[in-house]
């Protein structure tokens, strides 16, 4: 049983390496990528279910003991978001068979889109800062073959920005580890946690340094302001089921890096949380403003996913505050705001790739009358949109109320208004979308029906592009309608990334004498 | 020493974001090449120096004795030296076919996705 802590992993990884070798037929690649997102999707679920019942599992990979092994840990935050992966994998996976064409798929989509699933899960499940780093390079180097994948000069545009901005962020967090471990001796997270407890009392600025640096380098990753530059600037390019994966799970590994991070790695950093709580109440309203000046589908939704990560972070930061209830009840909003945005953004992009099918384009200016010609995809944007923007009774309705609760109760009025003002102003962005596309007149010249290399819209063409879109957009109204189980298990996550007791001890539980002889060889740090 | 090999890093890290605030997209690779080079060198260089002693066990002990080279921040090197060269070698494809579909090598022409 202790092997299925790895299967999230191994899954996407063997299945990435049997589309290869279906390299020539694109029929049995994309039944391969079908299967292995459902055999993610059962594992992942499996996996969630023995660590809430079971608590935190580890495996030592190897059977080194930690810290000088790699360990794999997972918590309840790491497998809730090893489910949502396993999620946005299948539901992209089922729209890629519709959306994604032959010249695409003939480049290698498949291999590449499991093996960014298998830098997403890895990153999620590694108990190891060093290891971190190195499953960020995997997810990272599959989203730089997707993002170009086919070569359009804007994509190509696009993809530069991205990779550059990108190595930064990796480079930044490579020296934040290098200077850890010079510090520390070790890069096991639990082990850092105890002895960066000890070095932050005699060495505080070094640590509040080191910080900063990953504040940078997740930052980057994140989309926090004023780092975000690359995400408006690239997501548009790459084909729709590319940019749906890339807007449900590649910004959320720098927020879980983060809240990682800054929970259980660094002790309690006032300073930190303050500087991280003022630039979440600043993300939140530059990214919503940005949004306000676009006129492409995609591009106005690149801008929501920016004040979005506002709102997660915004959860981060209430770690400032003195009043214990308000961490925790900020922490849960965070996990339950990812678990809602990861569903409803997915969807959001979904929707708009059936949009360009429909009608061959993502600007507004060109679309129009989809209410009229297609009422269905009409009521099915409404239900994301509307939660993306907090309407009740949706997911994020409940997930803002938490969030905005445990602001009050941390007494930040200030960041608690920025969050009321960007969810307002993401609703009349939500609004210029239904007015602009579904509800005014088409344009006297329509643009030309579907993409050429679309091909003709069959029922069965119809039933994959809908059915992932019908999956999320239900789940988002029954955990609207239903928020209780979402926010309990948000809640227990909270808990356990609050006191890191238990998670130091799952991990080490066996390596105390070992790690006190090592010390005694190597010299205790700092 | 240890020094010696703080100021290559400095040195290093100007080099590489100075290049990467050029406006030729060949200097941006370089700048990133060298930003990289910094990184790596930083996590040799910060985890301790230390001369001609291998960690190495002498036979008949146990330990390696009190003080050897840290094989940790090497195999770290090592790891990200290897990612850096893929990562790199992607982007010289990448710049090389933004020469081709644009025709010119300057960062400013990258306007055309952000309007």
């Amino acid at each position: 049983m202790k092997n299925l802590l790895i299967s999230p992993i191994l899954i996407p990884l063997i299945t990435a390496g049997l589309s290869l070798v279906a390299w020539k037929s694109s029929r049995v690649q994309r039944i391969f990528g079908l299967l292995g997102a459902g055999a993610l999707m059962v594992a992942a679920v499996v996996l969630f279910m023995s660590v809430y019942t079971n608590g935190i599992q580890v495996l030592q990979v190897g059977n080194w003991p930690s810290p000088f092994g790699i360990t794999l840990v997972a918590d309840l935050l790491s497998s809730v978001m090893v489910v949502l992966t396993a999620l946005v994998g299948l539901a992209v996976a089922v729209y890629s068979i519709a959306a994604v064409d032959e010249q695409q798929i003939s480049f290698g989509y498949f291999p590449f889109f499991q093996v960014l699933l298998t830098g997403v899960c890895g990153a999620f499940l590694t108990g190891d800062l060093f290891n971190l780093y190195v499953w960020f390079e995997v997810m990272l180097m599959a989203s730089f073959v997707l993002m170009v994948l086919g070569g359009e000069p804007p994509q190509v545009e696009g993809g530069i920005k991205y990779v550059t901005l990108n190595l930064l962020s990796s480079i930044t967090f490579l020296v934040a580890v290098g200077i850890l471990y010079a510090v520390a001796h070790t890069l096991n997270m639990a082990d850092l946690s105890l002895k960066l407890t000890k070095i932050a009392q005699t060495h505080p600025t070094l640590i509040l340094t080191v910080a900063a640096f990953f504040i940078i380098g997740f930052g980057i990753k994140a989309g926090i302001f004023p780092l975000y530059f690359w995400l408006p600037a690239s997501y548009h390019t790459p084909p729709a089921a590319t940019s749906a994966l890339f807007a449900g799970l590649l910004t959320k590994v720098g927020v879980y890096a983060l809240i990682r991070v800054f929970t259980l790695v660094f002790p309690r950093m006032p300073h930190s949380f303050s500087l991280l709580l003022t630039l979440a109440g600043l993300t939140m309203v530059i990214g919503v403003l940005g949004a306000f000046a676009q006129f492409e589908m995609r591009r106005i939704l690149s801008f929501h996913i920016i004040s979005q990560i506002g709102y997660m972070i915004m959860g981060l930061g209430l770690l400032a505050s003195n009043n214990p209830a308000a961490r925790v009840l900020g922490i849960a909003a965070a996990v339950f705001y990812i678990a809602h945005h990861i569903i409803v953004k997915t969807n959001l992009f979904l929707i708009s790739g059936t949009v360009k099918v429909l009608r061959g384009t993502y600007q507004l200016k060109s679309l129009g009358g989809l209410a009229a010609s297609s009422p269905w995809l009409a009521i099915l944007f409404l239900i994301p949109a509307l939660s993306l923007a907090g309407i009740p009774p949706l997911s994020g309705f409940w997930a803002k109320f938490a969030m905005i609760k445990a602001g009050l109760q941390a007494e930040q009025y200030l960041v608690v208004t920025a969050a009321l003002v960007a969810g307002l102003l993401t609703l009349m962005s939500m609004i210029k979308i239904w007015d602009e596309a579904f509800w005014k007149p088409a344009p006297e010249v329509l643009p030309k029906e579907g993409s050429p290399s679309s091909g003709p819209l069959t029922p069965r063409r119809l039933f994959l592009l809908l059915g992932p879109i019908i999956l999320l957009a239900g789940l988002t109204v029954v955990i609207g309608l239903q928020p209780q189980p979402l926010f309990t298990v948000a809640e227990r996550a909270a808990a356990q990334l609050l006191d890191s007791g238990e998670y130091i001890q799952a991990v080490l539980s066996n390596s105390q004498a070992a790690i006190q002889e090592f010390d005694a060889v190597r010299g205790v740090p700092l | 020493m240890f020094f010696f090999l703080s100021i290559v890093v400095g040195g290093l890290f100007a080099a590489g974001l100075y290049l990467i605030l050029r406006r030729s997209i060949v200097k941006l690779i370089f700048g990133l090449v060298l930003l990289g080079h910094a990184a790596n060198l930083l996590i040799f260089t910060a985890s301790g120096l230390v001369r001609a002693r291998p960690p190495l066990i002498p036979e008949g002990d146990l330990t390696p004795g009190t003080v050897f080279a840290d094989p940790v921040p090497q195999a770290l090197v090592l790891t990200a030296i290897v990612i850096s060269f893929a990562v790199i070698a992607f982007a010289a494809v990448l710049i090389k076919r933004f020469y081709r579909t644009v025709g010119s090598g300057d960062v400013d022409e990258l306007k055309a996705t952000d309007i």
